[in-house]
């Protein structure tokens, strides 16, 4: 089957001063599929993120968003592009003047012209989606905890029903049972959706969970992109190092215990 | 045809046969288009209907707004009593809807707002007691600062003087040009308008008194203080709350550093010279502004300015600036540094507590300088 590319970046550079970040990086994101980015820290990921969503300017290379260059399209079209994706941010970056249910309409009434009420029950779709409760809505981001903020930015992330999301580090910061329950949403929401999830990621049970497709970043470009199982086998040293080490070897474990039961 | 029908022929195709409807989606049922096909939907006769069915399978794209509108539709028939069937759903179609049937429950927007007179009065009393407390913690405070600062005068080894030198040099050194400037221009704008005040007595001589004693006893000084106020005290509130928002603070006190020796003290001491020194420089300014001003605009020289100087002020005059000084830049320098220790929780805050702090300090340095003002006059100064 052929598989369509969403996203296409060919030729990357990225550099800050004299520090070359990305150097001829290539990657493709194939609609539908879960693709998690690994890399060690100061490897780019973050800025690879930043640079598809346009928040960051490279230095070289074509950037293709949905079959068209971003350097081609007008505004106007930069501006559609932005309606067809998502993005949750580390720490949710919800707008702390603004409650959870403001937060999720705030994309809705900017784009769209809603009646009220529509756009409070869509709302409150949103917020039954990524599994908060009825009572988090007129709550503001600073009376909620860690993960209800991921949820939350995860809510105003599918505020307009995106293609793609981005997440940055979605795991981060949280405990391993709301981390496994955060997978466990992104996961059903993707089957649900249908959408295409670009995730950073340093969590590893999270890669053995969701992910169907690992790149990993290393010597400023995607050194290898395959399944769980392909990077197990890869000879070079640091992915082997990453998914052979110790914790590696614990989410192997786990994967294979969840599996078993 | 109506724009309504024509609407409703892209969106919906609808079949009536007596008691049973087929309701037939057509296109993509998205959220761009959610607002035009709601209103479609909300058209529709509920009233008398026994039976109603949804065939998807004319339908194109489906989102969460698009299923929830098919949901809401199916259940609004559901309560006027037909029986709804849904049909021709694909497989992820028909998990959206089950997904979306999970969000029928209406979700405040914003917390409930109250009643506003009992807001009032609620808002009311937490300020108060907050006054209360801040005015109780500062005090507290005070004390604190005066025991480190004995501390440190029993043992000046423990004085960071590398730390004090630096803040001197932000907080006056730097400060100089604008305090400068400033003065000098309320300076002259004071002979002036007085000048012309007192020419209607033909009492223009005593311009030099008023400059004099004005810019001597009041004004160098609470302009200076007013300044630092702005400048060094929401400096030291911002510096130190982002300390303590990255966790600095505690940081120093687990290595056994001592916050008010290491932030609190340099800064203290910082203003308690510095502010003297701006406030000298204050006054002389104002007194040469107010010198042009009388030499351009009423002729007098500056040999004749400066020894009608000499007659109308005397040492009290200039000594009283000098008393007050080294409290208020005690004063400003304590406050900056006690709401940057207050800072908590968000960045919010950190702007917050530097509000908090200029007012607070610009309030202080005027009643300090009016508690004062008695004082000398009682005393006779």
């Amino acid at each position: 089957m052929e598989r369509e590319a969403i996203i296409e970046v060919r030729g990357l550079r990225n550099q800050f001063g004299s520090q070359v970040i990305h150097d001829q990086l290539d990657l493709d994101i194939y609609r539908g599929e879960v693709l998690g980015i690994v890399g060690g820290s100061g490897t780019g990921k973050s800025v690879l993120l930043r640079t598809i969503l346009g928040l960051n300017k490279p230095a070289a290379g074509r950037i293709g968003l949905f079959g068209k260059a971003r350097g081609d399209m007008t505004p106007a079209e930069e501006r559609a592009v932005e309606r067809r994706w998502g993005v949750l941010f580390q720490d949710g970056a919800l707008f702390s003047s603004l409650t959870v249910a403001q937060n999720i309409q705030v994309a809705l009434k900017e784009h769209l012209h809603l009646p009220q009420y529509l756009l409070d029950e869509i709302a409150a779709v949103k917020i039954a989606l990524v599994g908060l409760p009825v009572e988090a809505g007129p709550k503001f981001p600073s009376e909620l905890s860690g993960g209800m903020r991921k949820r939350a930015g995860l809510a105003r992330a599918l505020a307009l029903d995106p293609e793609i999301v981005f997440l940055d580090e979605p795991t981060a910061g949280l405990d391993p049972i709301g981390a496994a329950a955060f997978d466990d949403l992104i996961k059903n929401l993707q089957e649900t959706l249908g959408l295409t999830v670009f995730m950073v990621t340093h969590d590893l049970d999270s890669l053995y969970a969701i992910c169907n497709r690992i790149a990993v970043l290393a010597e400023k470009r995607v050194l290898v992109t395959g399944t769980i199982e392909e990077m197990t086998r890869q000879d070079h040293p640091w992915i082997k190092e990453y998914f052979h080490g110790p914790r590696g070897r614990a989410a192997v474990a786990a994967k294979t215990r969840n599996a078993m039961t | 045809m109506s724009d309504q029908v024509m609407a409703t022929q892209t969106w919906l195709e609808v079949s009536d046969d007596a008691a049973s409807l087929v309701l037939r989606p057509l296109g993509d049922w998205v959220v761009s288009h959610a607002a035009v096909i709601d209103q479609i939907l909300n058209h529709l006769e509920t009233h008398g209907r026994r039976a109603a069915t949804f065939d998807l399978s004319h339908l194109g794209k489906l989102d969460t707004a698009g299923a929830w509108l098919i949901y809401r539709t199916g259940r609004t028939f559901e309560r006027a009593g037909a029986k709804v069937t849904i049909s021709g759903a694909t497989g992820p179609q028909a998990t959206l809807l089950n997904a979306v049937a999970k969000g029928d429950r209406p979700v405040r927007v914003e917390p409930h707002p109250g009643n506003i007179f009992t807001n009032l009065i609620v808002r009311m009393g937490h300020a108060l007691e907050e006054a209360g407390q801040t005015i109780l913690s500062l005090v507290g405070f005070f004390g604190l600062v005066l025991e480190t600062l004995g501390k440190t005068l029993v043992n000046p080894r423990r004085l960071r003087v590398t730390s004090t030198v630096y803040h001197m040099e932000q907080t006056g050194l730097n400060a100089v040009p604008i305090v400068s400037l400033i003065t000098f221009l309320i300076g002259a704008v004071m002979a002036y308008q007085g000048g012309d005040q007192l020419k209607r007595f033909g009492a223009e001589v005593f311009t030099v008194n008023l400059v004099a004693a004005g810019f001597l006893r009041e004004m160098g000084i609470l302009l200076t203080a007013i300044m630092v106020a702005g400048r060094s005290g929401s400096a030291f509130t911002a510096q130190i709350g982002s300390m303590k928002l990255r966790e600095e603070i505690d940081a120093m006190r687990t290595l056994g550093l001592d916050p008010m020796e290491v932030l609190v003290l340099p800064r203290v001491i910082a203003l308690i010279i510095m502010v003297p020194i701006l406030g000298f420089i204050a006054a002389m300014m104002g007194l040469i502004g107010g010198g042009l001003v009388v030499w351009l605009d009423m002729g007098m020289s500056p040999q004749m300015y400066i020894e009608r100087l000499y007659s109308a002020a005397d040492f009290w005059d200039g000594a009283v600036a000098f008393i007050k000084a080294p409290v208020f830049g005690l004063m400003i320098a304590m406050i900056g540094c006690y709401e940057g220790l207050k800072v908590e929780g968000s960045a919010e805050s950190v702007g917050q507590r530097t509000t908090a702090s200029v007012v607070e300090s610009i309030f202080t340095v005027i009643v300090i300088d009016a508690v004062f003002s008695i004082l000398f006059v009682n005393i006779g100064i």
